[in-house]
């Protein structure tokens, strides 16, 4: 049987005395897209974060490639976790100085053993990493001379470098311009077909219907809804979460939302 | 970041570096010595005053000055790491000010050397075992926590040594000051100092990749495979033993462990290598170690045969220097 990457059962998540979710059973295997909706304060980066292993949850269960978490990416078993699951946060942290190329490479930390030093075939990776999110030309800038939105695609960059086979991204499109929020779904698409799996955290329904196949609602009271995008992502349900009716139009095949 | 390679050059040329500044040291001060009956000395040789001169008072001497300025650079980068605050020195969290209060009651209580270091030793391990506590109360943990309850240790301390310097004799007072301004005179034996440096940097190289990960925030550092929690608190222990044993051999000399691991950072960024730990942390300990070599071979000789605490020079010398390498720092590179 195929196990799934990431595997919730019955899991409980509350912050602040809030409900994130509720008896929450999901399976994410290897190729699937997620995409993660709710409005703001809805806790959609609490639970992504608790799906990371960085913050326990407060019932239930959650593994990670059959591990358990939050236990599995504590301690000993923290590199070995890295070296699965990819977490995209969404504040990045302003570190000392510090190069572009440098930066990309702290994603490798979890391939590399306790007394190695980053390998040419490090850089090689670090470097791919960095034409996939149009930074090619960017190796030798210092970080802090880069813009919010060449920050977040650095961040990408890191979490590409890291190779994990199962993605949780935090808002990855933050910062980012139309062409390159497209650019950069495409990649992970392409992550998908390969393989990988996607979880994204995304506000534009319209982006998570074109580019996600399956959506997880979070309606705020601890309720969710998860299926697949073409039938969980409609003007009810969105209406429903986001407290605004929102209208459904089609044009090429894509349906995009706007606000009714 | 260097390459291994050019991280190891670098450490060989700053062992070189301290070579020199320890040769320097034996050379120097009120009797002068040829350079060849420092040769001497270090050869086993036996006879003669310059000889017993150097193997008897300087040589320790030097040692325990290269020890414990490497023990407070290392013990200050990794509270720099720890707390992500470039103030941080190792004396932030309180070790210092536990230390001073264990010695300066013993010197008031007239207790010997011995006993004056023991407790000195166990007031730092207080302090430090008081803070972490502290620290500790809600498992949380977080870096403003840890800092104000040190800070507040501290202060405390502070208190209670300005309250032993306004009750003790006259005769005790500049044995205390010097206690507190650090000064080398006072070291018994470099040996312990030296141990302690070498094991620390055994400890803390094979995490040095972790720690850069720990400087880009704790969050990045879980998510990438980093046992956070482990490495937070072993950083505290360490870096609190590596100050407690320094301020048992020779008091409370400021400024190394705040100011070296900062010229140090600045070179390497300068030279685009960026804050790698993996050259910073034995970089610092050794260029600690060398500039109080240097500092306390000063402190002997500039107005012999009056010694000055190195503590002073120590402060004397790094101000201009850190300020002017500040001052000539770009805000940004290119």
């Amino acid at each position: 049987m195929n196990m799934p990457l990431l595997e919730a059962m019955q899991l409980e998540v509350n912050i602040g005395g809030h409900s994130v979710c509720r008896k929450l059973d999901w399976r994410v295997g290897a190729g699937e897209s997620w995409a993660i909706l709710g409005r703001n304060g809805a806790g959609k980066s609490t639970l992504l974060a608790t799906l990371a292993g960085l913050r326990a949850q407060n019932k239930g269960r959650l593994s990670i490639a059959g591990l358990a978490l939050p236990h599995a990416s504590q301690g000993q078993g923290a590199r070995a976790m890295a070296r699965v699951r990819g977490y995209l946060s969404q504040h990045q942290i302003d570190p000392f100085a510090s190069t572009v190329m440098e930066s990309v490479l702290v994603g490798r930390h979890p391939h590399l053993g306790r007394w190695d030093w980053e390998s040419t075939e490090d850089r090689r990776i670090a470097g791919a990493a960095l034409n996939e999110v149009y930074l090619g030309g960017f190796a030798e800038r210092e970080v802090q001379t880069l813009s919010g939105g060449e920050r977040q695609r650095l961040a990408l960059a890191q979490l590409l470098a890291q190779e994990p086979q199962l993605f949780l991204l935090d808002e990855p499109l933050t910062h980012l311009d139309l062409s390159h929020q497209v650019a950069v779904m495409e990649l992970f698409v392409r992550r998908a077909t390969a393989g990988a799996a996607i979880v994204a955290v995304l506000h534009d329904p319209g982006f998570a219907a074109r580019y996600c196949r399956q959506a997880l609602l979070l309606f705020g009271n601890g309720e969710w809804l998860a299926g697949p995008a073409d039938e969980v992502i409609n003007s009810t349900n969105l209406t429903r979460l986001y407290g605004h009716s929102l209208r459904e139009l089609r044009a090429d095949g894509d349906r995009w939302f706007v606000p009714g | 970041m260097p390459s291994r390679r050019r991280a190891l050059l670098v450490l060989a040329a700053l062992i070189g570096l301290a070579l020199l500044s320890l040769l320097l040291a034996l050379a120097a001060g009120s009797l002068p010595v040829a350079a060849t009956d420092v040769l001497r000395a270090l050869s086993g040789e036996s006879g003669g005053l310059a000889i017993e001169v150097i193997q008897g008072l300087r040589l320790p001497r030097a040692l325990a000055a290269f020890a414990c300025g490497g023990l407070l650079a290392l013990a200050g980068a990794l509270m720099q790491v720890l707390l992500r605050n470039p103030l941080a020195d190792p004396y932030v969290l309180g070790i210092s000010g536990g230390a001073a209060v264990g010695a300066l009651s013993a010197m008031l209580a007239g207790l010997t050397l011995a006993l004056m270091n023991l407790a000195a030793f166990a007031g730092a391990l207080a302090a430090m075992l008081l803070v972490f506590g502290l620290a500790h109360g809600d498992s949380s943990w977080t870096r403003t926590r840890l800092l104000l309850t040190g800070v507040i240790v501290a202060a405390g301390c502070g208190a209670i040594v300005a309250l032993i310097l306004s009750i003790a004799p006259e005769d005790d007072l500049r044995g205390m000051l010097f206690w507190l301004m650090g000064d080398l005179g006072q070291a018994i034996s470099p040996w312990p100092a030296l141990v302690v440096l070498a094991l620390g940097l055994l400890v803390t190289l094979p995490f040095a990749r972790e720690l850069n990960l720990l400087a880009r925030g704790d969050t990045l550092a879980q998510a990438l495979g980093v046992s956070v929690k482990h490495v937070k608190h072993g950083i505290y222990l360490l870096a609190s033993l590596l100050t407690a044993v320094a301020v048992t051999t020779a008091g409370s000399i400021g400024f190394i462990g705040l100011v070296v691991p900062h010229l140090v950072r600045l070179a390497m960024i300068r030279l685009g290598w960026g804050n790698d730990q993996r050259l910073l942390l034995p970089a610092a300990a050794l260029a600690g170690g060398s500039l109080l070599v240097l500092a306390d071979t000063l402190a002997r000789t500039v107005i012999a045969p009056q010694q000055l605490p190195v503590g002073v020079l120590t402060a004397l010398l790094g101000v201009p220097v850190f300020l002017f390498l500040l001052g000539r720092q770009p805000n940004e590179r290119q």
